[in-house]
């Protein structure tokens, strides 16, 4: 097994004398992208910047390479560690290669003037992020999805084993952060870089992360494989998400359900139904759902916002006893709808629903 | 690369040019004529006692000399503390340090004056780099509540009024011997300056910049932020510390020379970065020392010829130049950042 290439034991940080975050005991080997997660104010930047030593460990200890960084030179850091903060910069009459140019600070001499094989490091970092094209351009003109990528090129003409980045995606629109992030997977892996990083999306951070922190309550509360993390209690917990809640098998998050008796009875499945539930949803109109198999896709927004969701077991045709519950709501609910309009074995019963509603004259094609 | 390289030595060449040009002007014009060839001829032979000789050895060159190289040093000066605010309207004058210099100067020569003595060059030196540490120390303080640069221009003015009425009392009270040199000076000139004085500038303002060159790579650095600074590997503390003892080294030399110059030390780094389109203080460095130094020529041409016999203070040429270059600057900003 591969030695961790960074490691904190028992740090404590926190701004003066009062630690804000305590016991943070980390662990992240090369190749491995480390993703700290929680709330606003819970104090991942904090420990970011613990970790970069940017601010002084209360107590404990950050180890990289197997060393005590405490114990390192400025430069023995710099050069086995880069960051990406979100720090703004506003550099005068300086050209993106210019910024990227500036990492080769700790292998540059005296004068800091750059040699012509700096410079070809300093290309290749801009390919590397696709900011080749923009080497020549004004630095402050750029747009924010530029700028990210273009110190990003900086952090890596440090020639890094460490990458620590400090919420890299925010301000990007979608496209530039999987952007992002694809390039920091491939940094993970094909240069073996651990990457460490704090992100407020969690989707993102379930697919990109080998490893989970949870920043909460002034503590790492938990840590491991997002597997482990992202479960639907244990994100509501971490985010006190008292006004919605997250279903992690899409990584996606819905809305307080709308409380109260059930007004309509949706008849749903095979996804059919999602787009339905999140219409009722926005309208604030309280419903229950069914018969839905618990594999199939609708099932777990159904049940984050539905009232009711009558369900059957999955692969097996709808039962007895799930067809009289869906039929007696059926007989509450004023409204039914049914966004379906293929039947198959498995849900043979849900024709024979939506035939009641129609027989009892509340089945509706207004959705 | 290669086109870069050409510009920026063109440009060098370009300053140089202009110092060498506006020296020689200098050293020409004036109540006394000389003409440009015997000029020429005089600075290339010893001394010969004659008129002409002596006043251009014993007077033009030793002030064309002060001019170049306390414009030189005031811009420099200007560059570091714009470099340390990370804001191109910071600068020696702006920010009060020049006035606070001048304050402690008056007030050591009129001590000296007093006990019948002549305030010596070092004396004068170490004075005007007290005073500059004082306002310094007060800027340094309020920049950690005001984080706005122009209320901290605002307390620089500020300052720089408290200290030039402070500066006016006691002149106005002090003994009467060599007060008019003293007014003079504390308005700004580079008049009466001799050899020996030049000496000791050259040797201060030639260390002070020596070690400024040392400290283009952290101050690069720098330019992207604190916390990149750090994150490269250098030592944040220990180069703040030395870019301001070095930016007010150079100002208080020029303050114990000259008295304060206004304007120069924004106006001059903010023209050598449109001219060579780049702010990497390797080259900034050199360039404003060469810049300040060609405009300190030009103002104190005007100031000398203008109405002469009558001479203006530089102070009020350099801000005739410099004060439409700064507020040209900050409309620019206001408009950038919005």
């Amino acid at each position: 097994m591969e030695e961790f290439y960074l490691r904190t034991r028992d740090l404590s940080v926190g701004y003066g004398k009062k630690p804000l975050v305590e016991h943070v005991d980390l662990r992240v080997r090369r190749g491995e992208i480390l993703t700290l997660i929680g709330p606003n104010g819970a104090g991942k930047t904090t420990v970011l910047r613990g970790i970069i030593r940017q601010l002084d460990a209360l107590c404990g200890a950050v180890y990289l390479d197997g060393r005590a960084m405490a114990d390192m030179t400025e430069g023995e850091i710099a050069r086995r560690l880069s960051v990406l903060m979100t720090q703004r910069v506003r550099p005068e009459l300086m050209t993106c290669a210019d910024v990227a140019a500036a990492g080769r600070y700790p292998y540059t001499g005296r004068l800091g003037v750059l040699s012509q094989k700096d410079w070809d490091k300093v290309y290749e970092a801009l390919e590397l992020v696709h900011a080749r094209d923009l080497a020549r351009e004004d630095f402050t003109r750029l747009s924010d999805g530029q700028r990210q990528r273009v110190l990003l090129a900086r952090a890596l003409c440090q020639e890094p084993e460490v990458l620590v980045l400090d919420e890299p995606t925010s301000f990007l629109d979608i496209r530039h952060k999987l952007e992002l992030l694809a390039i920091l997977k491939d940094l993970a892996r094909e240069r073996r870089l651990a990457v460490v990083l704090s992100l407020h999306e969690l989707d993102l951070a379930q697919k990109v992360s080998d490893l989970v922190a949870c920043v909460h309550n002034g503590a790492i509360e938990r840590f491991g494989p997002p597997e482990e993390i992202f479960t639907e209690e244990h994100i509501a917990q971490l985010y006190g998400a008292a006004r919605g809640s997250y279903i992690p098998d899409f990584g996606c998050l819905e809305l307080e359900r709308p409380a109260g008796e059930p007004q309509v009875f949706v008849i749903g499945g095979a996804g059919r139904g999602i787009p339905v539930y999140r219409r009722l949803q926005r309208r604030g109109v309280p419903f229950a759902a069914g018969v839905l198999q618990e594999n199939d896709l609708d099932f777990p927004v159904a049940s984050a916002l539905g009232v009711e969701v009558v369900s059957e077991i999955p692969f097996q045709p709808i039962g007895r006893a799930a067809f009289d519950r869906a039929a007696a709501l059926i007989r509450i609910c004023p409204k039914v709808l049914c966004p379906l309009d293929v039947f198959g074995p498995l849900n043979e019963k849900n024709r024979e629903l939506a035939e009641l509603a129609r027989t009892e004259g509340r089945l509706s094609y207004d959705f | 690369m290669t086109r870069l390289r050409a510009r920026y030595s063109a440009c060098f060449a370009l300053l140089a040019a202009l110092l060498v040009l506006l020296g020689l002007w200098n050293l020409v014009s004036g109540s006394a004529s000389v003409t440009a060839g015997q000029a020429l001829g005089l600075l290339f032979s010893p001394p010969d006692g004659s008129t002409a000789s002596s006043i251009l050895w014993e007077m033009r060159l030793p002030r064309v000399l002060a001019a170049a190289i306390l414009g030189g040093a005031l811009s420099v000066s200007g560059f570091l503390l714009q470099t340390f605010f990370a804001n191109p309207i910071a600068g020696p004058f702006v920010l009060g340090i020049s006035s606070g210099a001048k304050l402690t100067v008056s007030l050591t020569m009129i001590f000296l004056l007093g006990r019948g003595l002549t305030a010596g060059s070092a004396a004068l030196i170490a004075a005007a780099f007290a005073g500059a540490m004082i306002s310094m120390g007060f800027i340094l303080l309020l920049s950690r509540r005001l984080h706005r640069m122009s209320l901290l221009v605002v307390c620089g003015v500020m300052i720089g009024y408290i200290c030039s009425a402070v500066t006016d009392f006691v002149v106005t009270f002090a003994d009467d011997s060599n007060i008019v040199n003293l007014h003079n000076w504390s308005m700004g000139s580079f008049s009466g300056i001799y050899w020996d004085s030049v000496g000791v500038m050259a040797a201060v303002v030639g260390l002070a910049l020596l070690l400024t060159f040392l400290l283009s790579k952290p101050m690069g650095a720098y330019q992207l932020g604190e916390v990149y600074a750090r994150s490269m590997g250098v030592n944040v503390r220990r180069f703040r510390a030395e870019l301001i003892l070095l930016s007010s080294v150079l100002s208080a030399c020029v303050t114990a020379f000259a008295g304060p110059v206004s304007f120069v030390g924004i106006a001059v780094p903010h023209l050598m970065k449109s001219l060579f389109r780049t702010a990497r203080p390797i080259l900034m460095i050199p360039a404003c020392f060469l810049g300040g130094g060609a405009f300190c020529l030009l103002c104190d041409l005007i100031a000398r010829t203008l109405f002469a016999p009558t001479e203006l203070s530089i102070s009020s040429v350099t801000a005739v130049f410099g004060a439409p270059v700064v507020l040209y600057m900050m409309a620019g900003r206001r408009a950038a950042e919005r």
